[in-house]
């Protein structure tokens, strides 16, 4: 396991800046997560990071070395595509095998056959072990992937979202499985996703990408509470944080627009808001409400029943402010 | 099954198609039979009318199997006086049966060198064609070359023009390098003209693999050379076995370079086996011998690769 750090970090394909000037440190043992839309640069950064593309400048450090002319063998970087890049040839042994019996590593053959062993059944696939890759169905196969990386003990694992094609209840397993791992073995993890719940489940750290740009690098919580724009306030957040003008409301007008997540909303007195519908999700309310022609949803007690149409009062708590750009005003 | 399906032929159709492939599949196996019972008759009844088609009757149209096709094929023969023949009892059962033509075997003919020069000639030639090809192909799928699509039109323009065209300046060429009637000129000839078909079928199958299984492998401690190996190989061997099929039956059947370029040396089969001439006219079921000893080989090859073949003979239809 080691640091990795990104020094001023760019990549175009052709006219495309992918990734754009990123710097930034991961620590020894830390589990980052980068978080961004589809084009943000996401997997970009990763295949950059593996040396699967190669720089166009700034340079990568793993463990302090510079791996700029590194092949991605003698990087020593496991990776989890998306797209699970299984073996088709192999079986899921064999695939799982690979890696260990790399020129590099040269596993004996026992110890492959113990470390195998012991990662299908984190993985709940002991029984399909014998299978040809081709012969899974595409939540086998995601697990096979995840396991190829994780029967190396490599400086990081780069991971392109590797929970993405499982149904919610394996994903939510191997959620747990993977921040097990982590807080275990302490590995070193950079991981891919757009899913925020991963995100704030499992990372040490966020690392949000815009455009190929990483505007904002902290803690989940950081991130969270203080959010640097309006663009990283939308990334984390279910519902999403409502952006609004701040006029809508009395009082303090220090930036024109407001954003208020969705807890942060008091009801009983302040400004009108009518009820558009209520969504029940068991565990919670989501309430979809109009203010002046702006839409507002906010979580509200699972017991109470709201009638459409009706007009409830509602203020602000602890609001974000931001300029007329989205950049959050202090 | 009574409720009509899009995806399911129906029994009557399944019945018509089936009739139809196995009258046709007869059809053009008649030629091949002829010959195969050709190689079994002797002169006499090769070329009697009406035709004798029947192994063993005594009825019209029947004839009695022989060896003695073969036995011309493998064999030089010498005809002798009555005396000679008389001293000297038949050794075995190939001379008994050139004896009642009152000759004597006195060694063995040129066809088994002819056909030894075809096995080195042809799958020399698709082995070097096929190991080649896949190396530039497999360039040309996955690495950035300048001119790519250039070259590779280059390569296939190699094939626009009947080889009779290049005829004789490759005579004199070969003749000047020292190559002409050699084994090592008969391969890169041959080789020379199946790769750019080489090239341009593996190119495809090689494009058909998606890149990230390479990529896993470098990422899994591979260099790229054994990842090509490793990875991208085992995958391709319906295309290598494809493409090593179309090979070899065109080396194999080469005529007109053979002819022009071999003589005592490195001659194959194809113009040997008409030069096999008998005793009053051609010698028929001696050539007939030898043609369905020539298609022997590609024969159990494409059975041998069959199974890659039939996958790959559809390539581009069924990619998963």
């Amino acid at each position: 396991m080691a640091e990795v750090s990104l020094k001023n970090v760019s990549k175009a394909f052709g006219k495309i800046v992918a990734v754009d000037d990123i710097s930034m440190t991961i620590e020894d043992g830390a589990f980052v997560v980068l978080l961004g839309p589809t084009g943000a640069g996401k997997t970009t950064t990763l295949r950059l990071i593996s040396g699967l593309e190669k720089l166009d400048s700034g340079s990568v450090f793993i463990g302090g070395r510079d791996v700029g002319n590194e092949t991605p063998a003698q990087r020593d970087v496991a990776m989890v595509f998306q797209q699970y890049s299984l073996y088709p040839h192999l079986t899921v042994r064999d695939n799982l095998a690979f890696p260990l019996r790399s020129p590099i590593l040269k596993t004996p053959e026992d110890v492959i056959a113990e470390k195998i062993q012991k990662i299908a059944e984190v993985l709940q696939i002991p029984h399909k072990l014998d299978n040809k890759a081709t012969e899974l169905s595409g939540g086998e196969m995601q697990r096979v992937s995840i396991g190829r990386a994780l029967v190396r003990d490599p400086s990081i694992y780069l991971m392109d979202e590797p929970l993405s094609s499982l149904d919610a209840k394996l994903r939510a397993d191997l959620r747990v499985e993977l921040k097990r791992i982590h807080a275990d073995l302490g590995s070193t993890l950079l991981y891919v996703t757009h899913d925020q719940i991963e995100a704030m489940t499992m990372a040490t750290h966020v690392g949000v990408l815009e455009e190929g740009r990483l505007v904002q690098y902290g803690t989940p919580k950081d991130i969270y509470e203080n959010p640097s724009s309006v663009y990283v306030a939308s990334r984390l957040g279910l519902p999403r944080i409502n952006i609004l003008p701040s006029e809508l409301f009395p009082g303090n007008h220090k930036a024109p627009q407001i954003g208020l997540r969705p807890e942060n909303i008091k009801q009983g007195d302040g400004i009108d808001a009518k009820v558009m519908r209520a969504e029940h999700l068991g565990d919670q309310t989501r309430l979809h409400l109009e203010v002046a022609g702006h839409p507002v949803t906010t979580l509200t007690d699972p017991h109470q029943d709201y009638i459409p149409e009706t007009t409830i009062k509602i203020s602000p708590l602890n609001p974000l402010y931001f300029d007329a750009s989205g950049a959050r005003v202090v | 099954m009574s409720s009509f399906s899009v995806t399911e032929p129906t029994n009557r159709t399944k019945w018509f198609a089936g009739t139809l492939v196995i009258a046709y599949a007869l059809i053009t196996m008649i030629p091949l039979v002829w010959i195969g019972l050709t190689g079994f008759k002797s002169p006499a009844d090769a070329i009697s009318y009406p035709p004798k088609y029947v192994i063993g009757s005594d009825s019209e149209a029947g004839f009695q199997p022989t060896l003695e096709g073969y036995v011309n094929l493998f064999t030089t023969r010498t005809r002798q006086t009555q005396d000679y023949l008389d001293a000297n009892p038949p050794e075995n059962w190939a001379d008994e049966i050139v004896r009642q033509y009152d000759m004597v075997i006195v060694g063995p003919s040129k066809f088994g060198e002819r056909f030894m020069n075809s096995v080195i000639i042809g799958f020399g030639s698709t082995f070097l064609s096929v190991f080649l090809g896949t190396l530039a192909a497999y360039a040309f799928s996955r690495f950035k070359i300048p001119l790519a699509d250039d070259l590779l039109f280059f390569i296939l323009s190699t094939r626009m023009m009947p080889p009779i065209a290049v005829a004789i300046p490759i005579f004199l060429m070969y003749r000047q390098l020292g190559l002409s009637d050699t084994h090592l000129g008969m391969i890169l000839l041959y080789t020379a003209v199946n790769i750019s078909l080489a090239v341009w079928l593996l190119k495809s199958f090689i494009d058909g693999i998606p890149t990230e299984y390479e990529e896993a492998a470098l990422i899994d401690g591979y260099t790229r050379f054994q990842a090509f190996y490793k990875v991208v190989l085992p995958q391709a061997a319906t295309g290598i076995a494809s493409t090593a099929i179309f090979c070899l039956i065109f080396a194999w059947n080469e005529y007109a370079f053979a002819v022009l370029l071999t003589t005592a040396n490195a001659q194959t089969a194809p113009p040997f086996i008409p030069t096999i001439i008998g005793i009053g006219g051609l010698d028929w079921p001696a050539i007939a011998a030898g043609v369905t000893l020539f298609l022997l080989p590609v024969m159990i090859f494409t059975i041998l690769l069959r199974k890659h073949l039939l996958r790959g003979i559809t390539f581009g239809a069924v990619r998963k």
